[in-house]
């Protein structure tokens, strides 16, 4: 590509773009190996003067502090590597559950945004330039004084048929006492072998043209592998119905306030990004894809179905995946409503432990682990999905 | 013969297409689940906004009266508490007398910002001015000479301190930026992983572990007797995140680079930072405004998350300014959503400037 100097001259000059190039090498190491030598080094000094011990067996001895929600059994007895896990454990609760709900509103909303009706696409629009450009952090905080402040108190809970209760307390709904893991491990095998004949029609489809629904077959057997598991655990049917006492709501399953505000935050923030990927994905397809399909005679289902969503998928999907690893990671800030994430347990182990450096390496380490494995699952996807070319 | 004309009759006028009943028809009620859509929406705008606008207007106290406020609580706003608090709101633990020095820096900052988004002074000494504008800024907030008495950083706060990080860390990431992109797409292995490896790890991470980093391990990093300021810690961490951003962004303009471009500069016998310079960049960044903007904005919004670590930005002096004062502590939600209209305004006119950036781009690749 560059211009080559005279190679019979001299094999080896200073002006070679090959001499050059192992010269700004070696220079760009020696520098960055310099550099984290020199911080390391300092660090290394900075805690032996300050008396800062280091190391991992900190995670062994008792953490001393309670945890306002856990998904395992924790007692403040246990040690710092539990409850950084219990913390692990609820940062991907909230992260999972707030990816399903922002891609249901998130859809929703872009596609709002084609209504044929000027008051839907003006809400739509509404909703997106304002809650694309207020932070995240001011949302939250918003919505966690709105749960505490403006909620009832929980001894005169907000009722919902008598089966949801909404307080100052959180969210309390009924939950099956038992079976909910066979129910759920069924439908598990249920999905893959949905996946399986899925792929089989399609191929199918592919070889013959000859098309056929390929929805309600998968999701019939993804129910009946979910009736096979309940049948397993017994066929449970007694449900943990929550109920208003004197002083407060008991029972069933509940859901705090501080889970409640980073939820509601994260999803309706990501929700708007999320809206404006789906329109620019449905825009990127070209209006000559549209006449074409109308010209063939395909109506407005098939048109979507058949012609539009294949190929804006392709251009949504990426910038999707970014959106759902920003959910993730802005679910750190979740320590400013005190939420027992990953994070906020880490700052509080810093703050007893003195062990910072340990502490942050963990919280980065969990986060760097998630995105790395949803950008390679995404990958994956991606390359699914992506034009298959001869 | 009584041939009388008969005219054949007039055709019917065109239905009507403009105007407000064929736009109402058209996108209102088209057909009729369009219609029971837009009862639907009027029906609920109609079920709260009487609601709301009483909350919100008429039966809110807009004078600074803690008691009136009480009596109103939960019927009216208690606008009173932005009109009690505002300075301290927006100019933090800064000295009461001495507010007027941030009222000016910012000022002047917010001009240069403005200044820097018409075409007409995109001239090379822009830059000039901005060293002269920061220069400016710090002399008038942190003070110590002409006769300015000396404010320590750690009392600045509120929208200065929120103006100021976004605005350093933005100048100071853009180099940053430019390098670690071109490093990416270098043909130099080592080079090209030192970068990949910047760029995916600070990615991969919460810009808040990083701010943790910042003010936790900066001092540790420090040789010993050294100290620095937190906020040039807060600073660094926020610039080193936003250059991972800015060089994805910046690669995807040098991705889009037709190859012709590089191949012709070689054969002009261009060397390779005359190419970066001349050929390769002008075009790349022109072509990543729209996105570098988005980013921009995503920055300002960012550096509400200081308030983390304990500096006062706009959450954070309100929280501080609030919390000490029994009497307004109630009236939180009418404080944040004033701080709300404050970074509304702020990242509105930010997008609205990048569509017209947007606009004169693509104007200049119409033919």
């Amino acid at each position: 590509m560059k211009h080559q100097p005279p190679p019979q001259k001299r094999a080896w000059s200073l002006n070679s773009r090959a001499t050059r190039g192992v010269i700004f090498q070696v220079l760009t190491l020696a520098l960055v190996v310099a550099g984290i030598w020199f911080l390391w080094h300092n660090m290394q000094e900075n805690m032996r003067i300050r008396g800062i011990e280091s190391g991992w067996n900190f995670l062994g001895s008792t953490a001393g502090f309670d945890i306002g929600e856990t998904m395992v059994e924790y007692d403040p007895s246990e040690s710092y590597g539990k409850a950084i896990w219990v913390g692990v454990l609820n940062t991907l609760k909230v992260a999972v559950v707030g990816i399903v709900l922002t891609t249901l509103l998130g859809v929703l909303i872009g596609v709002g945004r084609f209504s044929r009706n000027a008051l839907v696409r003006g809400l739509c629009y509404g909703y997106v330039e304002l809650f694309r450009n207020v932070p995240i952090l001011l949302q939250l905080l918003m919505w966690y004084l709105i749960f505490i402040e403006v909620l009832p108190p929980s001894n005169e809970a907000w009722n919902m048929a008598g089966l949801f209760f909404l307080s100052k307390g959180g969210l309390s709904f009924p939950f099956p006492t038992d079976g909910v893991g066979q129910v759920l491990a069924g439908a598990a095998i249920g999905l893959v072998g949905a996946w399986f004949w899925r792929d089989r029609k399609q191929k199918h489809f592919e070889l013959t043209g000859q098309n056929s629904n390929r929805i309600w077959g998968p999701a019939a057997l993804i129910l009946i592998f979910a009736v096979v598991g309940w049948a397993v655990a017994g066929m449970p049917t007694t449900w943990d119905v929550p109920k208003q006492l004197v002083f407060m709501v008991d029972g069933g399953v509940a859901a705090t306030p501080e889970f409640m505000a980073v939820l509601v935050g994260l999803v309706i923030y990501t929700a708007a990004f999320i809206a404006e990927v789906v329109r620019s994905g449905i825009q990127s397809v070209s209006a000559g894809q549209v006449e074409a399909a109308l010209a063939l005679g395909l109506n407005q289902k098939q048109n979507m179905k058949l012609v539009v969503l294949p190929q804006a998928l392709r251009v949504i999907i990426p910038p999707m995946t970014n959106q759902y690893l920003n959910l993730t990671k802005n679910s750190s800030l979740a320590v400013a409503v005190g939420y027992p994430d990953v994070v906020s347990i880490a700052n509080t182990t810093i703050n007893q432990s003195g062990r910072a450096v340990e502490c942050i390496a963990i919280i980065m380490l969990v986060y760097l682990a998630t995105s790395l494995s949803t950008s390679a699952f995404m990958n994956w996807y991606n390359q699914r999905m992506a034009i298959k070319e001869r | 013969m009584a041939d009388t004309f008969i005219p054949i009759a007039s055709r019917p006028s065109p239905v009507k297409v403009t105007g407000v009943a064929p736009w109402m028809r058209h996108n209102l009620f088209a057909n009729w689940r369009s219609s029971l859509t837009t009862l639907f929406v009027i029906g609920l705008v109609l079920y709260v906004l009487p609601g709301f606008a009483n909350w919100a207007v008429f039966n809110a106290v807009v004078r600074a009266d803690a008691d009136a406020c009480q009596a109103a609580r939960g019927v009216g706003a208690c606008w009173g508490v932005v009109t009690e608090k505002y300075r301290l709101i927006l100019f933090g633990r800064y000295p009461f007398e001495q507010h007027w020095r941030p009222l000016l820096a910012t000022s002047i900052m917010v001009g240069g910002l403005v200044l820097s988004c018409v075409r007409y002074f995109w001239k090379p000494w822009l830059v000039t001015m901005w060293v002269g504008v920061l220069a400016v800024f710090f002399t008038l907030m942190g003070g110590g000479i002409f006769g300015l008495e000396p404010v320590r950083t750690d009392l600045w706060g509120g929208l200065p301190l929120t103006i100021m990080l976004a605005t350093l860390s933005i100048f100071l990431a853009f180099p940053i930026a430019i390098l670690v992109a071109l490093g990416r797409r270098s043909h130099l292995p080592a080079i090209r992983s030192v970068c990949i490896v910047y760029i995916e790890l600070i990615r991969g991470v919460p810009l808040i572990s990083v701010l943790f980093m910042a003010s936790f391990m900066f001092p540790l990093f420090m040789p010993q007797g050294m100290t620095i300021d937190v906020l040039v810690r807060v600073v660094v961490g926020i610039t080193l995140f936003a250059a991972a951003y800015m060089a994805e962004i910046i690669r995807g303009g040098l991705q889009a680079l037709p190859k012709g471009q590089l191949e012709a500069a070689d054969t002009l016998g261009l060397s390779y930072w005359q190419t970066q310079r001349k050929i390769v960049l002008p075009q790349a960044l022109a072509m990543t405004v729209p996105t570098m903007m988005g980013n921009f904005i995503s920055i300002f919004k960012d550096t509400s998350l200081v308030f983390i670590v304990s500096l006062y930005e706009l959450v954070g002096a309100m929280s501080l300014a609030l919390n000490s004062d029994v009497n307004w502590r109630p009236f939180k939600i009418e404080a944040y959503l004033f701080i709300t209209l404050v970074y509304f305004i702020f990242c509105i006119s930010m997008s609205r400037y990048s569509l017209w950036v947007e606009k004169q781009l693509s104007a200049s690749k119409a033919r």
